[in-house]
């Protein structure tokens, strides 16, 4: 019904290679837009701000960069955290260093800091694969934690807990306290979908198809003339680009201080791990819907269980623990491939409604 | 089948987002609201716990028995952290407008939140009441007007510790070349007496041993080896949680003697010492408070809360340290809100006339005694200026066989001049930072 696309036609290749080749994909991501640059930043508070959508942006950005390396290109990270952290303290180190230069710029050369320190922790991607890249990325894991609470020269020699120093961007103040909640949602929105769309031009062209092929098989896709080095290497740059970029978000923008023990801790890896898994690997909806699950769902369920049933929060948080646990799984028997094919599946069927077969 | 699913699923995600944006309008008017972040799951709850009963214990008392502060009803609001700094952001944006009066103080119990709400609360004219932990350096009230963190900070009680040691030592001078480890969690709240500590090193001229250890404690065995080479004559311990149960069975391993090894006041409740059974007889701890039930306040509240069935916990377990550290907590909030109302002339008092009630806390031995806390602490006053309210410490000591805490020591005065110093240069290069003018305060 909705989906039905009797009557679009394609008269030339740039039409076929459109993003967004469906019309109702255009509507909706039309609506999409409409209602994230112009209603939301009139109407956001704090607590839509701290508590719900930054949290969900810089954990979709992340979960997008993840999602490039393993999704796309095969490689198992748990090294997430310590990439995050990379990219909150070396913007940290840059705009302290440079009070006057542009925070975008100094969120983009932080970025390709974690870039570098990416690569470096790729190179055994070249000899080692699967779980055995897995447990390598972990030492990048605990080796960066370790060091950013380890060496003082990162955190300024003051505590080891790094605070952000309010910046303006064109004028408008987006890190601090006093910055407007508009303000700040706009400058992640901005960062967001703009390496969306890098990340969903980057995935469908060549590159992306040599990272797929590596990811599918990779002794094939050397046969085929891919360079194993350069692909992957890339796939970690660009991928901890991405997260880096997510770190020093987390830090400027939604806490405005970490500590890189308790804010960038192995969890975080698991977390952002669980949500491209539960999102859909080698998907960019993927990204976006995991990280709304695994970041809003929390919230959400507290919402119900306290401020609704009244419940104890000891007591809620527990149930929590539990709801959590058994949706991750119950997606995951239901559909394997994440929410992002479930999206898919539920597009072929409003096609065919109302006979879905 | 799966289309249904699927839409039950998408009808649930917008239900609960529909959720979120109904939840401000809930108004409890008639009552003050004072939210408290508690931990009562994760690595931390074992002391979460204790903490957050003697909160809630005291503000219920008062509402059974005085109905509130000066007649109107407090609503302690609850919201679990698990000691996570995210969690504990959407807490605090989610309840800074909780009801009529709005929050009215946050207490973050933990020195990382402390840290991240510090811009944002000042910000939102909201106090913070950081009770002998937080950032050390908010006790200059002209950079930090909204932070609290008295009765004494890390810094004042690491000298206090020092001159502790150089009391037992016969006399400061003996603590030349005396060797003084400190066992940390390695974290901002384990650091905070790193500075102080190296300052007065270089003082007094003892050797100290850093010794850092990583959340949550458990794996301390390559600690406790270098302090078996190092042969430190004292230990200092900055730990919380499973960290000081752990230490103190290492140290108990080890032979160390006892009384030699004083940890810091989150270091000093029962559960970090009953673990290690008799061997922990006789280890000391920093204190800010006297530890048992025997007081009237605690009595009053068995009265009005435990024997009508409304207390938190286990009547049993009134009186540990950590529950009447909660309990303080609540009292010290109670006497600010008091003082808000009397300054300000109404009831209908916000986080900002609460912020001036803090600075007019003056609480003389009679004023302790009035709230049925008679020798539970030192007298303590805060001013504009000074937010720390230089409170004394006092050490106390663990009785293995009469499982209670007893304080052994005089209320030792901190250095307040060395660690004045400090407070002032941290806040000064914090100011510098974040654009802050320091305010006036006379």
């Amino acid at each position: 019904m909705l989906y039905r696309e009797t009557g679009q036609f394609k008269r030339n290749y740039a039409a076929d290679q459109q993003l967004f080749p469906i019309f109702q994909d255009k509507i909706l991501l039309a609506i999409i837009v409409t209602v994230a640059v112009g209603v939301i930043p009139f109407i956001i508070n704090d607590y839509w701000s701290k508590a719900i959508l930054l949290p969900f942006m810089v954990y979709a950005f992340v979960a997008l960069g993840l999602n490039i390396l393993v999704g796309y290109c095969g490689q198992i990270s748990l090294g997430t955290g310590g990439f995050m952290a990379v990219g909150a303290y070396s913007s940290y180190k840059i705009v302290t260093a440079f009070p006057e230069m542009n925070l975008i710029l100094a969120i983009v050369l932080s970025g390709g800091c974690t870039a570098a320190v990416g690569v470096l922790f790729g190179l055994p991607s070249l000899r080692i694969k699967g779980f055995y890249l897995a447990v390598a990325t972990l030492a990048a894991q605990f080796f960066l934690i370790w060091m950013f609470n380890k060496v003082p020269w990162f955190y300024n020699y003051e505590m080891s807990q790094i605070t952000a120093p309010p910046r303006e961007v064109f004028g408008v103040l987006v890190s601090g306290p006093q910055a407007s909640p508009a303000a700040q949602y706009l400058f992640v929105l901005g960062f967001l979908a703009f390496f969306t769309w890098i990340a969903l031009n980057l995935v469908r062209g060549r590159v992306g198809r040599a990272w797929m092929s590596i990811r599918d098989m990779d002794i094939a896709a050397e046969l085929l003339g891919i360079k194993p080095l350069k692909t992957k290497l890339l796939a970690f740059a660009v991928s901890s680009f991405y997260i880096g970029i997510g770190g020093a978000l987390i830090f400027h923008i939604w806490l405005g201080t970490v500590e890189a023990t308790e804010a960038f801790d192995i969890l975080q890896s698991f977390f952002v791990l669980f949500a491209i898994i539960i999102g859909g690997l080698g998907s960019v909806l993927g990204a976006y819907l995991g990280a709304a699950f695994m970041a809003l769902m929390p919230v959400g369920l507290k919402v119900v269980l306290v401020d609704w049933i009244g419940m104890v929060p000891v007591t809620a948080k527990h149930i929590e623990f539990i709801l959590v646990g058994s949706l991750i799984i119950f997606f995951l028997i239901k559909e394997p491939h994440g929410l992002a094919r479930m999206w898919q599946i539920t597009k072929e069927k409003l096609r065919l409604w109302p006979f879905p077969y | 089948m799966k289309l249904t699913k699927t839409t039950m699923a998408l009808a649930a995600a917008g239900v609960i987002a529909g959720a979120a944006w109904a939840e401000t309008a809930m108004a409890d008017y008639d009552a003050y609201t004072v939210p408290n972040l508690v931990y009562r799951t994760g690595a931390y709850a074992p002391n979460g716990i204790p903490l957050a009963n003697g909160f809630i214990d005291y503000f219920n008392m008062l509402n059974e028995r005085d109905g509130g502060v000066e007649g109107i009803k407090v609503n302690v609001v609850e919201c679990e952290t698990g000691y996570n700094t995210k969690v504990s952001v959407e807490c605090y944006e989610n309840l800074k407008n909780e009801g009529q009066s709005g929050a009215l103080v946050f207490n973050p119990h933990s020195t990382g939140v402390t840290y991240a709400l510090i811009p944002k609360a000042s910000e939102d004219k909201i106090p913070i009441l950081s009770m002998g932990y937080g950032r050390t350096s908010a006790a200059d009230g002209t950079v930090f007007p909204y932070i609290f963190n008295f009765p004494t900070t890390y810094w004042s009680q690491a000298s206090a510790f020092i001159k502790y040691v150089g009391e037992k030592e016969g006399g400061m001078d003996k603590l030349k070349g005396k060797k003084i480890a400190l066992v940390f969690h390695n974290s901002a709240y384990g650091k905070e007496p790193i500075k102080t500590l190296e300052t007065l090193a270089g003082t007094y001229g003892f050797e100290l041993m850093l010794l850092p250890v990583d959340h949550p404690g458990q794996e301390q065995k390559a600690t406790w080896l270098q302090i078996r080479r190092g042969k430190p004559d004292w230990i200092f311990m900055w730990g919380w949680g499973v960290m000081n149960q752990v230490a103190i069975k290492e140290a108990a391993a080890i032979r160390f003697p006892m009384d030699k090894f004083i940890g810091v006041w989150w270091s000093g409740s029962e559960n970090d010492v009953a673990p290690a059974g008799p061997a922990a007889n006789g280890y000391l701890a920093g204190t800010m408070h006297a530890p048992g039930s025997d007081f009237q306040a605690i009595a009053d509240i068995k009265k009005h809360v435990y024997a009508k069935g409304n207390g938190a916990g286990e009547e049993a377990r009134i009186g540990e340290v950590l529950y009447n550290r909660g309990m303080l907590e609540a009292v010290f909030t109670a006497e600010a809100m008091r003082n808000a109302i009397k300054i300000h002339g109404t009831k209908d008092i916000r986080g900002e006339h609460v912020r001036d009630g803090f600075e007019a806390i003056d609480l003389s031995e009679a004023d302790f005694e009035r709230l049925g806390l008679k020798d539970f602490m030192k007298p303590i006053k805060i001013t504009c200026e000074n937010h720390e309210g230089n409170g004394p410490v006092a050490i106390q000591q663990w009785d293995a066989s009469a499982g209670k805490w007893n304080i052994v020591s005089e209320w030792i005065e901190p250095m307040h001049d060395v660690v004045r110093k400090l407070v002032k240069e941290d806040s000064a290069a914090y100011a510098a930072e974040n654009n802050i003018t320091p305010r006036k305060c006379s």
